[in-house]
């Protein structure tokens, strides 16, 4: 008979990509690149709120744009399209979740010497993109208003490792018993700390907020 | 679908220390999975078959799953209650000032060659 042997192991499965995740941080402070990892469920209107965005933004810093939606490339080239700005597609092999090495690769195909903010437009799935630390300086989501004020309760880890919710498609909060505040006192329980903005991607309502919001920590990440 | 993602990192880091511990094959590796984490244990258990058989090292190794109960503390009645009976508010006291104490790991507990 073989000889039985027990090797204790007792680690995370998560250490090692949050390890891979300190050390990119690290490189883009040397660097002076602020890393955003955008999260949504698919469709909650991440690239509609991206272009709004930079077009805004892209006078006044420096923005190039990650897309990793499993499918196809049309996010990447509608970003390039409408905004002029550089924007990637990450093939990630129908994997749900982008973790920090996939990042990492990602991001030796931007030239990050001219890049003051690079956006990871991650792929549309609530549960695991909220497990694995891609690196970002920041995670932020996206609710739509569609998808119910509930969404808090349903789905703790995304709203807990988030510092900035967007609650988009304002505009159809007529048609859905959607509850702003509600909503807003669901995600303070589960991250007290968490910012809210209510915009409108469609019409751009609000999203001046998140500009500002996003030149203020672009700022801070590469002068502190 | 998840659950393939975190059998790939489980892979990984097996075949690590099978490697550092000079070991040509793995018969079972243990995991400690907790209640409220974001992994379905029969989900996983079809995903590590499927991908486990693929490699040389973990053919035919099977992977166990010790569950981890959730429990919940609170900071204002300082008591503990179970996470998945009741939630983020307190049996107790009915406070929302409360952390999860356990209950959401995914953790390799131990190989067996
Ligand atoms: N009514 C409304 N529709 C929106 C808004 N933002 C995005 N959409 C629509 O929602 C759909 C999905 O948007 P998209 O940006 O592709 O979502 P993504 O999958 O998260 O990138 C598109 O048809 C958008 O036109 C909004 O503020 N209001
Ligand atoms: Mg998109
Ligand atoms: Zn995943
Ligand atoms: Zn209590």
């Amino acid at each position: 008979m073989e000889k039985v042997k027990v090797i204790e192991i007792k680690k995370s499965v998560f250490a090692e990509n949050d390890k891979d995740a300190d050390n990119l941080r690290k490189e883009l402070k040397t660097k002076g690149v602020y890393l955003l990892n955008l999260m949504s469920s698919p469709g909650s209107g991440k690239t509609t709120t991206l272009i709004q965005t930079i077009n805004r933004l892209k006078d006044k810093i420096r923005v190039a744009v990650m897309e990793a939606d499993i499918d196809s490339d049309v996010d990447a080239i509608k970003i390039k399209e409408a905004t002029g700005i550089p924007s990637i597609q990450l093939h990630t092999g129908g994997m749900c979740h982008l973790d920090a090495e996939m990042t990492r690769q990602g991001l030796d195909n931007v030239a990050l010497e001219d890049a003051d903010l690079v956006v990871l437009e991650n792929v549309g799935n609530l549960v695991c993109p909220a497990e694995f630390d891609t690196g970002a300086v920041r995670n932020a989501m996206i609710l739509s208003v569609p998808e119910g004020d509930d969404k808090p309760l349903k789905y703790p880890l995304m709203f807990s490792v988030c510092d900035l919710v967007l609650i988009n498609k304002i505009d159809v909060m007529p048609y859905f018993d959607f509850d702003l505040e509600r909503c807003k006192s669901y995600i303070h329980q589960r991250n007290p700390k968490a910012q809210v903005i209510p915009i409108c991607a469609k019409t751009g309502e609000g999203v001046e907020a998140f500009v500002q919001w996003l030149l203020t920590e672009v700022n801070a990440w590469k002068t502190n | 679908m998840h659950e393939l993602g975190v059998v790939f990192y489980i892979i990984k880091d097996v075949k690590a220390v099978a490697e550092e511990n000079h070991v040509d094959h793995v018969s079972s590796v243990v995991m400690d999975i907790g209640e409220v984490s974001t992994v379905v244990p029969h989900l996983l258990t079809d995903c590590w078959r499927w991908a486990a058989d693929k490699e040389e090292m973990l053919k035919g190794c099977e992977l166990k799953i010790n569950t981890i109960p959730a429990v919940t503390y609170c900071d204002n009645c300082k008591k503990e209650y179970e996470t998945v009976k009741f939630g983020k508010t307190c049996p107790h006291c009915n406070s929302n000032n409360t952390w999860l104490l356990r209950g959401n790991e995914v953790e390799i507990n131990s190989i067996v060659v």
